[in-house]
């Protein structure tokens, strides 16, 4: 089965061909993602793509430049996969409506995908994803523990009563005067600082797996205001912000995936590509004889290419979605 | 702008619970339409006020930052918008709609509303969080109203203040 699957819920237009899916989940013919490609250059730099007269710009040429990377035409497909929510709504009717007149148009089964659900089925790319899984979904806007028991089948655990983890690095790096997007220099300046790294103080919020970043980052800020921070310490304080983060992360992530029963776990979203989280759950988990994934980093962004492997499953396995596929900026992740 | 006819409210919180208490507070005011606009920088308590507000909204998750996904739209006794420009540049702003949820069927409130253009919003009620230099988890809200609907809630929490500081 080919699948064109297509996402605008925040910052990114993206669009992607996928084929399966199969034994080694499915396999990636394109991916195009407007803020990385060169075909539309001038739009980059440091503004986020959030607009959505921009969506709206780039979303034919973002598709078309997708299936010609993909080499196939229309005729080739089998359906057509969008991201319908959570997200903005001016951004998500940009792809969800390019989607349905596609559909239309071309006679092609459309199924619609939820943004984390697509984050998820990002690990199915050029690899099978084993189930059930324990998926922790770290990135800028969000930080959900969900449990996926089977293709389509989601029980959220928890999820972050006040920052993402990916806000929480940006808005540190920001107080640190790295500037934006300063969040890789700062987990450089982290990873180079001397000596054991002592966390700061993390939120502990008993009978629940939900997470909290605010109060660290409002401590940093105190830290800051208070002139503690200089430049002989700025790299352990750097680090020790980091490792509070990265602890809160692994320990809920860990603890959870002991307590039902041994889950395997998967890190997706923009925070999986962080240098010390992976060394470090992996190191934990290892001890604790709990596999532990993390995708390719190039798939943990937003992109198409994850919204074609879940559309791939959710058509091969539960079929299009009989009802119109609408745009809900609340969607919830509801199984299929 | 409109200038304020009476001067701004002072109140004090001394935990991030009486930052929230002080929103459930101002939920009880609101109706559809209105607008909150605040103000303060990274940790002053913008997102746990927008916390207490969502609770007395009775709106149907918590309130989270919406610093990256720009936009929360929360169904509940009053539909709430909530709003963050931290990452946003003012002329995308029209992009997202604002105007059209402003004085619509929900409450706007708006985090770093230092960056909406000059002159943005009609009558509205301005927050601005600042952090105590010595006590840390002290906030000092300063809130000022634009419009006659604000002077005259503004007048009724100052009274409300007065007779039940603690409320």
């Amino acid at each position: 089965m080919l699948i064109l699957g297509i996402e605008t819920s925040c910052d990114e237009t993206a669009a992607a061909v996928a084929r399966g899916p199969g034994e080694e989940g499915v396999e990636l013919l394109s991916s195009v993602v407007a803020s990385q490609d060169d075909l539309h250059a001038h739009f980059g730099g440091i503004v986020p793509e959030v607009a959505s007269r921009r969506h709206l710009e780039t979303i034919v040429p973002v598709i078309a430049e997708a299936m010609a990377r993909a080499g196939v035409g229309w005729d080739d497909l089998d359906g057509l996969a969008v991201t319908h929510g959570p997200g903005l709504i001016g951004s998500l009717v940009v792809g969800v409506a390019a989607a349905k007149a596609l559909s239309v148009a071309r006679g092609l089964p459309l199924v619609g995908v939820h943004h984390l659900e697509g984050h998820i089925y990002g690990a199915a790319v050029g690899e099978s994803l084993a189930l059930p899984v324990l998926a922790l979904v770290a990135s800028g806007g969000h930080s959900h523990l969900v449990l996926v028991k089977d293709h389509g089948k989601y029980q959220v655990l928890g999820r972050t009563r006040d920052d993402a983890p990916g806000e929480a690095f940006e808005k540190g790096a920001r107080l640190l005067g790295f500037g934006y997007p300063g969040v890789a220099r700062m987990a450089a300046l982290a990873d180079s600082a001397p000596g054991p790294v002592k966390p700061m103080a993390r939120a502990n919020m008993p009978g629940s797996w939900d997470f909290s970043f605010s109060g660290v980052k409002t401590a940093l800020a105190r830290m800051v205001r208070a002139g503690e921070v200089n430049d002989e310490n700025r790299a352990q304080v750097a680090a020790a912000y980091q490792e509070s983060i990265v602890r809160s992360l692994t320990d809920r992530t860990l603890k959870a995936a002991q307590e039902f029963g041994g889950y395997p776990v998967l890190v997706v979203g923009g925070v999986a590509r962080n240098r010390r989280l992976r060394e470090l759950l992996s190191r934990r988990a290892e001890k604790a004889g709990i596999p532990v994934r993390f995708p390719d980093p190039r798939l943990c962004t937003d992109n198409g290419a994850m919204i074609a492997a879940a559309g791939l499953y959710k058509l091969s396995l539960a079929g299009p979605d009989s009802e119109s596929v609408d745009v809900d900026p609340n969607l919830p992740l509801s199984d299929w | 702008m409109a200038r304020s006819l009476q001067p701004a409210l002072q109140i004090s919180t001394s935990s991030p619970e009486q930052t929230r208490h002080l929103g459930r507070r101002l939920a009880r005011l609101l109706a559809p339409g209105d607008l909150i606009c605040l103000r303060g920088d990274l940790g002053a308590g913008k997102t746990t006020l927008v916390q207490g507000i969502a609770e007395g909204l009775d709106t149907d998750q918590p309130a989270t930052s919406p610093s990256f996904t720009l936009l929360h739209q929360h169904p509940g006794r009053i539909p709430l918008h909530h709003l963050d420009l931290y990452r946003l540049a003012a002329a995308d702003l029209a992009d997202i709609g604002v105007e059209d949820l402003i004085g619509g069927e929900g409450v706007v409130v708006v985090e770093w509303a230092e960056r909406l253009p000059p002159g943005f919003g009609g009558d509205r009620l301005e927050i601005a969080l600042a952090f105590d230099p010595g006590r840390e988890e002290v906030r000092h809200l300063r809130l000022s109203a634009v419009g006659p609907r604000w002077e005259r809630l503004l007048r009724r929490l100052r009274e409300e203040n007065h007779a039940h500081p603690r409320d």
